[in-house]
């Protein structure tokens, strides 16, 4: 993994609204390298909008989020999978290797890795939802960045899908790496020390 | 100066000072408005050349200085809303542009009445009337947007950006009209500017004068109350703003 | 900083040879409005002439319109706006690369179609070489602002009608001056000004609108 030196991610007194509606307010924690955060809640307790704030794509309504990384030290995976349905599973990784200016070492190595190597030359349209969901992890393992926040990273994952996903993180802890997340169902046993912070409105 | 400026942003104050201030405005307003209007119909002389068909520009002139104005607020109030955030400046900038609309479709129909007299026609492609009829669409543009969007914050900062924008525009739209207007010789005389600016008696100024700033309290009258609409129906799920509606 | 920008640029032209019939829409709506209008007049009207400028530059406004619309949409449906605006390059030069590719895709064509359709409608000689001109001058003002009004409304549900409504009091001066130019070179007069305009609008908001664009998808996200 990356040998930055990273911060921790400290937040305080958090309040995020979507439009006019406040979905939560006073909302204190921290995050440490080599932590995983699991953030649970219902439907609508503002999951998604929290891992908004923290990656800078919404601003909070109230209150600070200090520690933020850099843009290259960050992953943002959101629960829309970024591949456009026109293009491959290899293209669309190349294209986000070149927007984000790293070098291309193994695009091919990377959609290995999650298990799409032999679906990379078919537009992503054609593809199921574990697959795309399975091409968008391969970002993860493309370019190592020391912070990530995925958003329901679960979702149409099979038990493979999910065991893979377990073994990323772990790895990606292990190597003092930080990974804050949302879902819905509970992460795989193999995965030790998650922190869970639950949202309750 | 700044902590009074700071306060006042907050909603429930703000909704306080223009309930105490927004009578005294509309009072002004409409009296002033009515003494310009009265002198302008009754006092002042028939114009030598135009007879007493002058006498629209008591309405015609406030009307197309405020939708201007009002633009160039919205501008304002949309960069401080774009800045730093204020909810209030989106406010300000949401409530007025219905307000500046209806003022942009006044001048341009009193224009248009006004034209009839004077040129034999409703409409001429003269510089301001053609600057009026776009800036009617550009108020339309930023009514729309706010209107297209679900969430009224996001509306409302969209509609800033527009707005921000679009005031760089009402200035470039000014000189190119008046570019391509310069390309047509005879109308330069007919334009309202040489109609307005040979010596304009003091009887015939006054009124102006005071319908102007009659119908610029009274749009400021009109602007706070639909701010104080919008900052209640944006905070309907406080504490405070029920209980203002229930009292 | 030029490579995150080139790599938008070229993932457009990439998409564009995907769905070649998206980008030949403009062109072939450019030319059905242009010659369509000698229909609507008597044949062989020598007022056609007079109007040919208008009709070419309305019809290029038009078709451009056309495409614009759809610039962010698929971008924002499948995430790609999200990791355009967190990547490690300023978002208003990824912007710009988006606003110069559909330039080059769909405005360009109308550029190079533009003295096909004047030499139809009557024109010939300096006129229709300066018309091509101010298209040339203008058509990335058109580019920028239809795409900053894509920008304003890629985050509402429908807005179909709402676009036009927006860029074209923006566009009022390119097709004024666009339109003087050509009346200014028939009548004989110089024609440099007008261009100089174009030029002026061009430089403006090519600078300005990126980041307007930029501030108003972030918006879109929120």
């Amino acid at each position: 993994m990356s040998n930055l030196p990273i911060p921790g991610l400290n937040v305080v007194n958090l309040a995020v609204a979507r439009g006019d509606r406040t979905i939560f307010e006073g909302l204190g924690f921290a995050v440490a390298p080599g932590e995983i955060l699991h953030i649970r809640g219902r439907n609508g307790a503002g999951k998604t909008s929290l891992l908004e704030v923290l990656c800078d794509l919404r601003a909070p309504a109230a209150g600070t989020v200090s520690g933020r990384p850099e843009p290259h030290q960050q992953h943002w995976i959101g629960h829309k999978n970024a591949l456009n349905p026109a293009l491959s599973p290899r293209e669309n990784l190349a294209f986000w290797c070149a927007l984000n200016g790293c070098q291309q070492p193994g695009l091919d190595a990377a959609l290995q890795r999650v298990g799409v190597r032999a679906l990379r030359h078919r537009p992503c349209g054609s593809l199921s939802t574990g697959q795309r969901r399975r091409a968008a992890l391969a970002r993860l393992c493309v370019a190592p960045r020391p912070w990530w926040y995925l958003d329901e990273p679960l979702a149409g994952l099979d038990s493979s899908g999910v065991e893979l996903l377990a073994g990323l993180l772990a790895a990606h802890a292990a190597g003092g790496g930080a990974a804050v997340l949302t879902s819905h169902q509970a992460l795989p046993d193999t995965l030790s020390g998650v922190r869970i912070l639950e949202l309750v409105p | 100066m700044w902590t009074w400026f700071h306060q006042l942003a907050s909603p429930p104050t703000f909704y306080r000072f223009a309930e105490s201030l927004a009578p005294w405005l509309f009072a002004a307003g409409v009296l002033l408005v009515g003494a310009g209007v009265y002198g302008g119909l009754f006092v002042a002389p028939p114009d030598y050349q135009q007879g007493d068909a002058f006498r629209i520009i008591y309405v015609h002139v406030p009307a197309a200085a405020l939708s201007m104005s009002i633009y160039v607020a919205m501008a304002l109030a949309a960069a401080v809303a774009l800045i730093w955030r204020m909810k209030l400046a989106e406010v300000a900038l949401v409530a007025a542009a219905p307000v500046g609309a209806s003022f942009t479709a006044l001048a341009l129909v009193t224009g248009m009445l006004w034209g009839k007299p004077m040129w034999g026609a409703y409409w001429v492609w003269d510089v301001r009337l053609t600057l009026e009829l776009l800036l009617l669409f550009q108020y339309l543009g930023v009514l729309g947007l706010n209107r297209a969007y679900a969430d009224p914050r996001a509306g409302a900062r969209a509609s800033a950006w527009l707005a921000l924008i679009g005031v760089v525009f009402v200035y470039i739209n000014k000189k190119s009209v008046e570019w391509w207007n310069s390309l047509h010789q005879g109308s330069t005389l007919l334009s309202f500017e040489g109609m307005r600016n040979p010596k304009i008696s003091g009887d015939m100024l006054w009124p102006l004068l005071v319908s102007l700033a009659g119908f610029y309290l009274f749009f400021g009258a009109v602007w706070l109350r639909r701010m104080q609409n919008e900052v209640l129906w944006r905070e309907r799920n406080t504490r405070w703003a029920q209980e203002r509606v229930a009292a | 900083m030029i490579g995150p920008a080139l790599a938008v640029f070229r993932r457009e032209l990439l998409l564009a040879a995907r769905r070649p019939a998206e980008w030949a829409q403009p062109l072939v709506f450019y030319g059905i409005v242009a010659l369509l209008f000698p229909l609507g007049i008597e044949a062989l009207n020598p007022a056609l002439k007079v109007f040919a400028p208008a009709i070419v530059w309305v019809g290029a406004l038009l078709a451009a319109l056309l495409a614009v619309e759809r610039m962010f949409r698929g971008d924002l449906e499948d995430g790609t706006l999200e990791q355009l605006l967190l990547a490690d390059a300023p978002a208003p030069l990824l912007v710009a690369a988006k606003f110069a590719a559909h330039w080059l895709l769909t405005a360009l064509p109308l550029v190079v179609a533009a003295p096909l359709l004047g030499a139809a409608l009557g024109l010939e000689g300096l006129p229709l070489q300066v018309l091509t001109l101010s298209l040339l001058l203008g058509t990335p003002t058109l580019m920028f602002t239809g795409g900053f009004a894509a920008a304003l409304i890629v985050g509402t549900q429908r807005a179909g009608i709402l676009l036009p409504i927006l860029v074209l009091p923006l566009m009022t001066p390119a097709v004024i001056f666009g339109g003087g130019a050509v009346r200014a070179a028939a009548a004989g007069l110089p024609y440099a000004a007008p261009l100089y305009f174009l030029g002026a609008l061009l430089v403006l908001t090519v600078t300005v609108l990126p980041f307007a664009a930029a501030g108003a998808l972030r918006n879109a996200v929120e």
